[in-house]
């Protein structure tokens, strides 16, 4: 209201000043009989400018006015929309799939409509570093631990009804390019009794999978060397490849339907208290509980401690790094809280090669017992391939950059030894990408961790976490609202296992 | 206080919902019907309207998946080839069973003879499942079948990539697949006819949702050598070349 007030009294300063112009014309003029025209006519158009000038003001005070009345949006605070609330629920720490995976299912599984509020942390939305995104995005039941089967047969389950579960009204149907091309694994003279024994295991959980011998193999696939093969395994159902970002934003914008909010930021510590707990054998254990997650905005000294009762670690590769902030691994070596989550990054590179005379649409996703792996990408001869570096060769993670030179070195000679169409071809290009790479088994965490009393973890799966990500969201959810797991039997992926220093290791041929 | 109605804004923005939308896949140009319309516009704004839409779509989803059950009472009682020919009769299929030459079918109405009861334990060899409801559950009841030659699946609306990757089931005795005008049927799934290597006829006529299908159909011929591959009602001319031609043309008459 006092802008209307301040209006006249504005026009009367400019009046002033537009007096006090004229006086120092006149004062100019008898001084500067050359320029007496000109000293005219910029008094002219500099009255003009004047007058622009004062509609640009009255129109700036009108805007004011406007805002100042109380159905406007407009506050004299600066309000970052970008920080998350105050006080939710359930905070998830990571936007990757097995994060939106979560979110998902603990809204669908609510009983009530709004029963658990939940949120999205993460700290990159151009998703540069994320491991979905950057997958090879296959999925497969050739394991050899029956909890892995069982997690990629419920996730083909849902893959294969994804509209019926991620369906949103007036949008698109999902369309996830699912190649139903299977996956072939070879195995020498050595694993192939390793390889048989996954088969029974397999055929037992309900996997479709058939062993081909050297001779059925090459009259199944021509193209390829059988030179050393002994056995080898072919999935004939639920296997193949399709598109991780589509089944990230699938799981996205349903999330968001039933109301999940995302929030870019990153998380960079946690306020806890420490309940002090004396053990059987008369030792204190701290158990500590998270009272709130300090989120921190991008680019920004601004943050928001966001009060929750449960935080969920899905933050994949750098889950590791976010458990420190809590102290995990940074106790005394021969306790408990010494022994760190042992998830870390591990660089993959995947190289794109364009072959024309390779193999044709049939092309499984073939694996080889040397490591080296390919499959086929799109009709025109175009195919992707990597190996799995050897341990003590493990490439710098500070950076997502490629090594060219071991194509050369490592991935070119064992493809082509083993398809030897494969001898021309062309790099068209190669990308990197992290691994969450569980150093103690290379199998997933999934549970609680004994000594942070409401934190969930569900990471870990070294390469798998794409194709399992579906029924490990229905997992934590079950843990989360149920207490317990009620489709899928995960507690042999808790976090006792890696207490204990009991590894359940996949029994692989590579 | 701004704030919190500018969360409450952006909560209700996003409370959209929770029904799968099979009509319109991809034709944005041609706008939906009127009673669509007014009950998208009612949804967004009244949960009623959106719970009732959700109780329909479900209610669909059910009968689909009672049509497609396991008939496993029938198969307790006349066995499991009885079962199967009750199940494709029921869903207004036909079939023929092995050694006899008469096709059973149901006719328009649904309506059927019971004298297919008097072939117990016969196979079936040859199925024609054309314009039906059958998909992915419903393959269940048909697994049995070792001994299956013909499947017509022509015009099957529920029929998708998942189901073609089922089909492996038949590796051994399946000759002749029609799964034209599908409208479910994409690449990916042609891709898992690579287990029918016994396949001597296919017919992939008319798949709206295969892109590049010329590329698509040499690709199978390749894969599938021993198979005669029929594949009409694509357009395989090039559409920049046509209207290249259409523009050189009115340029001369000019």
């Amino acid at each position: 209201m006092s802008a209307w007030r301040r209006l006249p009294g504005k026009a009367r300063s400019a009046a002033g000043l537009l007096t006090s112009t004229r006086v120092t014309e006149r004062l100019w003029d008898p001084r500067a009989p050359s320029t007496c025209s000109q000293s005219l006519s910029t008094s002219g158009s500099s009255r003009n400018d004047y007058l622009k000038d004062l509609q640009a003001q009255l129109a700036g005070m009108r805007k004011k006015a406007a805002d100042v009345l109380p159905s406007s949006s407009w506050t004299s605070l600066e309000i970052n929309t970008g920080l998350p609330p105050k006080r939710v629920d359930i905070v998830i720490v990571g936007g990757g799939v097995v994060g939106w995976s979560i979110a998902y299912w603990l809204k669908k599984k609510e009983k009530v409509r709004g029963g658990v509020q939940v949120i999205v942390v993460e700290r990159d939305p151009t998703y540069s570093q994320a491991s979905t995104v950057l997958s090879a995005g296959g999925i497969r039941q050739q394991f050899s631990l029956p909890e892995n089967i069982h997690l990629s047969l419920a996730s083909a389950d849902f893959m294969r009804n994804i509209n019926e579960h991620l369906g949103v009204l007036n949008e698109e149907p999902v369309d996830l390019q699912f190649n139903h091309s299977g996956y072939l694994f070879l195995a020498n003279e050595k694993v192939a009794h390793i390889m048989e024994e996954n088969y029974n295991t397999q055929r037992l959980a309900g996997a479709k999978v058939s062993l081909l011998s050297p001779t059925q193999l090459k009259e199944r696939f021509p193209w390829i060397d059988t030179d050393g093969v002994a056995l080898a395994s072919y999935g004939l159902e639920n296997e193949g490849w399709f598109d991780p970002w589509t089944l990230l934003n699938a799981f996205k914008r349903k999330a968001i339907s039933l109301g999940v909010t995302q929030f870019c930021g990153e998380v960079t510590g946690f306020k806890s208290i420490t309940n002090v707990l004396t053990t059987v054998d008369d030792e204190k254990v701290g158990i500590k509980r998270i009272k709130s997650v300090k989120v921190q905005m991008p680019n920004s000294l601004q943050y928001q401690p966001v009060d929750c009762a449960i935080v969920v670690n899905a933050a994949g590769a750098f889950s590791g790094k976010l458990a420190e902030m809590l102290g995990i691994g940074l106790g005394p070596k021969d306790s408990f809280s010494g022994i760190p989550v042992p998830v870390e990054p591990r660089k993959r590179y995947v190289y794109v090669v364009h072959c024309p005379d390779g193999p044709g649409l049939d092309t499984p996703f073939l694996i080889d017992y040397s490591g080296v792996y390919f499959r086929r990408e799109g009709l025109g001869g175009t195919y992707i391939t990597g190996v799995s570096p050897e341990e003590g060769e493990e490439p710098d993670t500070s950076d997502l950059e490629v090594d060219h030179q071991f194509f050369q070195d490592k991935v070119w000679p064992k493809l082509a030894s083993r398809v030897p169409a494969f001898e021309k071809l062309k790099v068209s290009s190669a990308w990197a990408g992290f691994y969450d790479y569980n150093t103690f088994d290379q199998n997933g965490i999934i549970g609680v961790h004994p000594l942070i009393n409401n934190m969930y973890f569900a990471t870990g799966f070294s390469g798998h976490g794409l194709q399992h990500s579906p029924a490990v969201g229905r997992a934590v959810a079950e843990l989360i609202l149920d207490g317990s797991f009620q489709t899928l039997d995960l507690n042999n992926f808790g976090f006792k296992r890696i207490l204990e220093q009991e590894p359940m290791l996949e029994r692989n041929i590579v | 206080m701004s704030a919190s109605m500018a969360v409450l804004h952006r909560c209700c923005q996003r409370s959209a919902l929770l029904v799968a939308r099979r009509q319109w896949i991809s034709s944005s140009a041609s706008r939906p019907p009127l009673v669509s319309r007014l009950l998208l516009f009612l949804t967004q704004r009244f949960y009623d309207v959106e719970m009732l839409i959700s109780w329909k779509s479900n209610f669909k989803r059910s009968q689909l998946q009672k049509k497609n059950a396991y008939y496993g009472f029938t198969e307790s009682f006349y066995g499991k080839d009885i079962a199967a020919a009750y199940y494709i009769l029921k869903l207004r299929g036909g079939f023929r069973f092995v050694g006899q030459s008469d096709w059973f079918r149901a006719n328009r109405r649904g309506k059927f003879s019971w004298d297919f009861l008097q072939f117990k334990n016969t196979p079936l060899e040859e199925v024609d499942m054309s314009h039906t409801l059958v998909n992915y559950t419903g393959l269940t009841n048909l697994a049995t079948q070792k001994q299956l030659r013909t499947l017509r699946l022509r015009g099957c609306p529920e029929i998708d990539d998942w189901f073609l990757a089922r089909l492996h089931i038949f590796q051994d005795s399946l000759e002749e697949l029609d799964i034209s005008e599908c409208p479910r049927i994409t690449t990916g799934g042609l891709v898992a006819l690579r287990n029918l290597k016994g396949l001597k006829l296919l017919n992939v006529s008319s798949l709206p949702r295969v892109s590049s299908p010329g590329l698509v159909i040499i690709l199978l011929e390749e894969m599938l050598p021993q198979c005669q591959i029929t594949a009409e009602g694509y357009n395989h001319s090039l559409r920049g070349a046509d209207e290249e031609d259409m523009e050189s043309r009115k340029s001369l008459n000019v």
